[in-house]
């Protein structure tokens, strides 16, 4: 299984972003070969309007089967779950951290859009 | 000529120099296109002239057994309205421009245009004065397709004045493209200076002639007149800070009926305005009617 880690490092060691639409990076951490690849989002930093949309169909291009980000807006929801992506949230202060709660069943599975578009 | 009143800042008087200027005029048409909060219909309301027009974006809808989930119109639209998931496409109408090129690009023919509902158009008539005012539909955050139907009620003879939103975005631009002079009303506050520089910037870029008017002028701060000396803009007129003129805006009377003693104020605004519109107009020929260029946004 694949999962995405919204990020501004290149490794588990790198904090997670609270930000999902703006994040710059996806670290895409496969379960079953435990490697990890990156997904590049720095288009989206400066996107007018639509970074979570655009960013959500990153994330599924990449594969991913759930995501774990800080927050997740209802526009970027509608395409993650049309996707059949699981959206978790943690406040977790590095990816790792945040695998692990993953792995360990601590994180709750969001059942819709937990923050308005352009909550940060 | 169409005349545009403008402002960076809100609240420092559009609507009182747009109404007034409308009211001494005479036979004029007066076009609200503040169309998230339309007031003109506050100083001048009259009798309906028809149904309200229902204004529309097309919108597009796909028919996802014709999708081969290519995402042409995904990579295509700039405003990222769609999104291509395998073969289903999600559309979001709220950031759709309008522009079509979905429907265009898609090879499939799979996108066809609708329409949805943005606001109503309005027209009245009051004293000589015809009044067309936009309302955007309450959710919705397109305004300039509105702007732009009110716009497309400008008489093709006669005078128009613009009462244009505050600030300097899109919805302002689509207000102030071709027009022939805009006013930009300030206040001689360090805010209404700030502003003024920021619409004047956006009047520049679109290179139409313009001056200024100061609101509740007093000496206090000279800072507005100090700026438009310095850059060169021509001050049209100063509305003194006169504790009258805010009670009769708060009785909803426009000025020139409240307070006689300002017609000529509006009256020489209105002149000097035609002179220096036309005076922009031999300097600088512009192409009129349908050739005059189009631009979507």
């Amino acid at each position: 299984m694949k999962i995405a880690f919204s990020t501004s490092g290149n490794d588990l060691n790198a904090p997670l972003d609270t930000r999902f639409g703006r994040a710059a990076k996806f670290l895409i951490y496969d379960t079953e070969s435990q490697s990890v690849a990156l997904v590049d989002n720095t288009q989206n930093l400066t996107a007018a309007q639509g970074a979570g949309i655009q960013s959500a169909q990153n994330v599924a291009a990449s594969g991913a089967q759930a995501l774990v980000s800080g927050h997740c807006g209802p526009k970027a929801y509608r395409v993650l779950s049309a996707a059949g992506i699981k959206t978790y949230t943690s406040n977790a202060a590095t990816v790792a951290d945040a695998l692990a709660q993953f792995q360990a069943g601590a994180l709750t599975e969001l059942k819709a859009a937990d923050v308005e578009g352009h909550w940060a | 000529m169409i005349i545009a009143v403008a402002s960076g800042k809100g609240g420092t008087g559009k609507t009182t120099v747009s109404a007034n200027l409308a009211r001494v005029r005479g036979d004029v048409t007066l076009l609200d296109c503040d169309v998230e909060e339309p007031n003109v219909h506050l100083f001048v309301s009259g009798e309906p002239q028809g149904e309200p027009e229902i204004v529309s974006l097309l919108v597009p809808e796909v028919d996802e057994s014709r999708c081969d989930g290519c995402a042409a119109c995904s990579r295509f639209c700039a405003f990222k309205a769609l999104a291509v998931l395998d073969k289903r496409v999600l559309v979001f109408t709220e950031l759709c421009h309008g522009c079509g090129g979905c429907a265009r690009v898609c090879p499939q023919g799979a996108i066809r245009e609708v329409p949805k509902r943005v606001g109503v158009v309005e027209t009245m008539r009051a004293a000589g004065v015809t009044v067309v005012q936009g309302r955007l539909d309450v959710g919705v955050a397109m305004a300039p397709p509105l702007i732009r139907a009110v716009k497309a009620r400008i008489p093709k003879t006669g005078d128009a004045i613009l009462d244009a939103p505050p600030g300097t975005s899109c919805p302002v631009v689509a207000t102030l493209r071709e027009t022939d002079f805009v006013v930009l009303v300030t206040e001689p506050t360090p805010f209404g200076l700030n502003d003024l520089k920021l619409a004047v910037a956006v009047v520049r870029e679109l290179d139409l002639p313009f001056g200024v008017v100061v609101n509740r002028a007093d000496s206090s701060d000279d800072r507005v007149a100090v700026y438009c000396r310095e850059a060169g803009i021509p001050v049209l007129a100063e509305i003194p800070d006169d504790r009258r003129v805010a009670e009769a805006y708060s009785r909803g009377e426009l000025m020139v009926d409240a307070l006689p003693e300002y017609r000529p104020l509006f009256q020489r605004l209105y002149a000097d305005i035609a002179r220096l519109a036309a005076g922009a107009r031999r300097a600088e020929p512009r192409p009129d009617g349908p050739s005059r260029k189009r631009s979507f946004l």
